[in-house]
């Protein structure tokens, strides 16, 4: 017992009088962590950021004025009115990530395709390539303007009546035999009536403030419904920096994992190892010392990460007890994570640049850097057989998810059972050298 | 006290011990001699528990000596051939830590830590690291490491590599004083001169066997000749070219006739003699004398361990 605890203490004054170690794993992920929760929504207080785009109107039409008054007034979007020219240079030199242009003639041509089998006008939008989601987003939002103020401008405006009363004159010669344009026909007269209706309406009400009644109170379609958005976890609310600081401590407890694998590796470069054998501890021993230490240093790395965490970055631990434990089992499989570098690394400096290698990439499959649940589905699925998924998600699920002790046993009991298999291969493989 | 029993070894097809078997006595300094790669530290490893053996025994005072936590490991003090220090813990931190694997804590642990750092004349420097030491500084401090837990046995792997003369003595200082002591050693190295120094029987190794084991006297005897003269011969040249060119071509022959001399050999001006007793070499130079030779000039030298490796493996030790 005095020659484990003494070989336990050596490792920890080691570690601690190794100041570039302790900047690597102990700032390094904290910094990290830093940056990338930020990106990722931050402690959730500040709302997401507005999509900058940039709006070209030819179409100088109430319709289309309309569409980019509407988006400039939309809460999602940040709206800058360009030339053709500019907004194209703006997107091509990535400055803006998309540019609708709103074509001269865009309003009256779509207010007939909107009843017409008429070719539909084209809604030119440029787009940086690297930004196609948000492509897709100020679709959405530019789908909802057009059909909201085209159908106005058909039922209530002007530009409507006019195309009803044109379309009632054509109509009325073709119906006869044709009962499609009958039905159509039909459909225009009671549209006209409304429009009377509507008109006579506005003129009792006065002024120009019944433009602005109508359907829907827009005169137009509107979409029909809304939505009521609510995050849902079991836990605190949700902080980005909470995932962000299970990653990067992760990342970086391992780091000190691989450290210490190499720290065996020198010592029996140097010699230290055959006079600690020649000793009367077993290899056991040894490796268990080691082991206890690498753990040690672990959870109090993991500990003081997350308490930056929690004072600086607002991070909430919804269930101590759980993570706890996950951290207790993250250490354990750091530990024998480096042991199995030491045991089948051949020297120290090949040993390393394989085990940040591989390092890093289990990092990336456990959803260190960005969530798992971003993967593909497959590569869900797949990234179980990780070992660091499981610490991630465990480390998630005790923090900003808030789950239960089952999920903790889950994360722990992998972990413990991937550092049992690191373990027995390791001392497989150091007995085997000792032969 | 210490028996190695025909031990073997093989790495792949190698063959790195084979058969390797001698005795140290209580109290005997034994010097493990053999060039690089002669399998004088895998033979140590074995002694040690490091390695096992593929056959042979390793018994200590009748204990059989093997890996992990036996009695007989607590006998044996192992000073690697490297500088198995933490250079980044201080003096006394290292003695510590290798006293608590030996099992010694407590007043018990400094006390004996006070010693040995006395007997390598580093108390002063107790609290600084290995880090600031000089090469011959870490080399003691690296036996007194091996020195803590009082080891009946010790066993030095090449103690003296990369040392400076000065150190080296002072080293020797520190071993002669454990000699004294009445402790047992195993000295490997391939530095002849510090084998004979210290050493009370000779083990010389090489690819892994054992080509003897005998005292440092004994070895000598197996030598034709104790020592060497070696002679220049200022007329040579001419005597060659004139008049006396069959005297000079057949002196070897006389000089080998002569009382003492074992082998004569002439190459060019330099006449090598090899003698029963360096006493012989005035009687050599003053036949020469006599002859009409003059010399240039002359050196005697006794034979070394270099000599009788040479003669035992056909090959210097440090090839």
């Amino acid at each position: 017992m005095t020659a484990l605890l003494a070989l336990v203490r050596k490792d920890l004054i080691l570690y601690v009088n190794d100041k570039r170690a302790l900047m690597l794993n102990l700032l390094m992920p904290i910094v990290l962590a830093a940056f990338f929760g930020s990106l990722f929504g931050g402690s959730g207080e500040s709302k997401t950021g507005k999509i900058d785009i940039a709006v070209v109107v030819q179409d100088q039409s109430a319709v289309g004025k309309k569409i980019a008054d509407g988006l400039k007034a939309d809460a999602d979007l940040r709206v800058t009115e360009l030339s053709l020219a500019e907004a194209q240079a703006q997107v091509r030199t990535g400055k803006l990530p998309v540019a609708v242009v709103i074509p001269e003639g865009f309003g009256d041509k779509a207010g007939s395709a909107l009843f017409s089998a008429s070719s539909k006008p084209e809604l030119p939008i440029f787009y940086d390539p690297s930004q196609s989601t948000v492509l897709s987003m100020v679709k959405g939002l530019l789908t909802q303007q057009v059909m909201q103020n085209v159908s106005a401008e058909m039922f209530n405006g002007a530009g409507g009546r006019k195309f009803t009363d044109e379309s009632l004159q054509t109509l009325e010669k073709e119906a006869a035999g044709d009962p499609d344009k009958a039905s159509l026909r039909d459909f225009l007269g009671s549209l006209k009536k409304f429009q009377a209706r509507e008109d006579a309406r506005v003129a009792v009400k006065g002024g120009a403030a019944g433009e602005a009644g109508g359907i829907a109170g827009g005169g137009g379609l509107s979409m029909p419904f809304a939505t009521r958005d609510e995050a849902l976890s079991s836990g605190p609310k949700y902080n980005g920096y909470a995932h962000s600081f299970a990653g990067m401590g992760v990342q970086f407890i391992l780091f000190m994992g691989i450290d210490m694998g190499i720290g065996i590796l020198l010592a029996r470069r140097m010699g230290i190892w055959s006079r600690l054998l020649a000793a009367p501890v077993t290899l056991t021993q040894l490796l268990l010392s080691r082991a206890v230490s690498a753990a040690l240093i672990a959870l109090g790395l993991l500990v003081a990460i997350f308490a930056c965490g929690v004072i600086i970055f607002h991070v909430e631990i919804a269930n101590p007890v759980g993570f706890v434990i996950v951290g207790v089992c993250f250490a354990l499989m750091t530990a024998s994570f480096g042991l199995l570098i030491a045991a089948f690394g051949r020297t120290p400096e090949a040993a390393r640049g394989m085990a940040v290698f591989a390092t890093l990439i289990l990092v990336m499959l456990g959803g260190a850097w960005v969530p798992s649940f971003v993967f593909p589905e497959w590569m869900q699925k797949l990234t179980v057989i990780v070992p660091t998924r499981w610490a991630v998600d465990g480390l998630d699920a005790m923090t900003w998810r808030g789950l239960g002790m089952d999920a903790a046993l889950a994360s722990g009991g992998v972990q413990l059972a991937f550092a049992a298999v690191f373990v027995v291969l390791a001392i497989w493989r150091f007995r085997a050298q000792q032969r | 006290m210490l028996s190695v029993s025909n031990l073997c070894k093989t790495y792949g097809d190698r063959r790195a011990v084979d058969g390797v078997s001698f005795n140290v006595q209580r109290g005997q300094t034994v010097g493990l001699l053999g060039p690089n790669g002669a399998g004088k530290s895998t033979t140590v490893s074995m002694i040690c528990g490091l390695i096992s053996s593929d056959s042979g025994a390793v018994t200590l005072d009748g204990e059989p000596v093997g890996q992990g936590n036996n009695a007989a490991k607590r006998k044996i003090g192992l000073v690697p051939q490297d500088l198995a220090l933490y250079e980044e813990l201080s003096a006394i931190e290292n003695l510590k830590l290798f006293g608590a694997l030996y099992g010694l804590k407590g007043e018990a642990l400094k006390k004996r830590c006070a010693e040995v750092l006395e007997l390598v004349r580093l108390s002063d420097r107790a609290s600084d690291k290995p880090s600031t030491f000089s090469g011959g500084m870490k080399r003691r401090l690296n036996i007194a490491a091996a020195l803590l837990h009082d080891p009946q046995l010790l066993i030095l792997d090449e103690p003296t590599v990369g040392v400076d003369p000065q150190s080296r003595n002072a080293i020797f200082d520190t071993l002669e004083a454990l000699k004294a002591q009445g402790r047992s050693l195993i000295y490997t190295s391939h530095y002849m001169e510090e084998v004979e120094r210290l050493a009370d029987h000779i083990v010389i190794i090489d690819h892994g066997k054992v080509l003897a084991d005998e005292s440092p006297s004994a070895l000598y005897q197996r030598l034709p000749a104790q020592a060497a003269l070696r002679a220049e011969l200022a007329d040579a040249g001419a005597a060659a070219a004139g008049p006396d060119a069959a005297s000079i071509a057949g002196l070897a022959d006389a000089v080998a006739r002569l009382p003492g001399v074992t082998s004569a050999t002439l190459q060019g001006a330099v006449l090598d003699v090899g003698l029963a007793d360096t006493a012989h070499a005035a009687s050599v130079l003053c036949w020469l004398a006599e002859q009409g030779h003059k010399l240039a000039h002359f050196a005697t030298a006794r034979t070394n361990l270099e000599d009788i490796f040479l003669s035992l493996t056909g090959r210097s030790l440090r090839d």
